[in-house]
């Protein structure tokens, strides 16, 4: 017996780095969700790339403020 | 302080997103020479509204795809095309995270904290411009196209006229290479 939605941590953890990028398929966003509600190793996967996100937007509008740290009167 | 004193002293700020976008010390001098002159010329189109700093940035951003458009549309530049940069480890490096024959993860991945968490903080971002740094120049550009021009794939495919194929498999493994790098040089860190 095969489960069509079955997938492996494996292929999971690629999914979850493609879909950084790009709209994962209706299929392969119900695999992902069902393998997620019951693996215990690829929510910390996924959260880690959640954490990368949010890291790159905070990277993107950090401002060195050194500067203005330097020059108060500016 | 007078306009243009302002202006200039953003020069070094801009400066590290060019060189870490463009990986051409050159191309990234004149994409932020333009922007200064191109804004010291119009002071008056900078509305005060918004910070100096992000109306810089908005105008080198453009520079930046100009530059990226002009140099690395293919034919010109064959880095681009062939999709790969050199000493560029396995050919899945999704195995380097290490998983069991079964496709299970061998150790269960670190626990990176919560994804909201504040990491606007000096030392992290200096750990995060290292860690894009280290990125191999092809990838590293795919890379912040996406993650600091904020172009999504297709402007990113066509802007430089390559493969959407092309494209994710280099956004993939700049992807994992960044996970590993900040694994190793801060979460790694984390207290249990």
């Amino acid at each position: 017996m095969s489960y069509p939605l079955r997938r492996t941590c494996k292929e999971v953890a690629h999914m979850v780095v493609a879909m950084q990028d790009r709209k994962l398929s209706f299929t392969e966003l119900a695999a992902l969700r069902m393998h997620m509600a019951i693996c215990e190793a690829c929510p910390g996967f996924e959260n880690q790339f959640l954490t990368m996100k949010s890291a790159m937007r905070q990277w993107r509008n950090y401002g060195d403020d050194s500067a203005d740290v330097a020059n108060p009167s500016k | 302080m007078p306009f243009e004193h302002e202006v200039a002293e953003l020069r070094p700020y801009l400066l590290k997103f060019a060189r870490l976008q463009l990986r051409n010390e050159a191309w990234a001098e004149d994409a932020v020479s333009d922007t200064l002159l191109a804004a010291i010329a119009k002071p008056q189109s900078f509305g005060g509204k918004a910070q100096l700093r992000t109306w810089l940035v908005g105008i080198l951003k453009h520079k930046v795809v100009d530059t990226l458009r002009a140099n690395l549309r293919e034919p010109n530049v064959a880095d681009m095309r062939g999709a790969s940069d050199e000493d560029d480890g396995p050919a899945d490096l999704i195995d380097a995270i290490g998983f069991k024959q079964d496709g299970h993860f061998a150790d269960k991945p670190a626990d990176w904290g919560n994804p909201d968490q504040d990491l606007s903080q000096r030392q992290f971002m200096a750990v995060m411009d290292a860690c894009i740094a280290k990125l191999p120049p092809v990838q590293g550009r795919l890379f912040l196209m996406r993650e600091w021009l904020e172009l999504d794939a297709d402007e990113v495919c066509k802007t430089l006229n390559i493969t959407s194929t092309n494209l994710y498999v280099q956004l993939h493994r700049a992807r994992l290479k960044l996970r590993e790098c900040l694994q190793l040089n801060w979460f790694g860190e984390l207290p249990a």
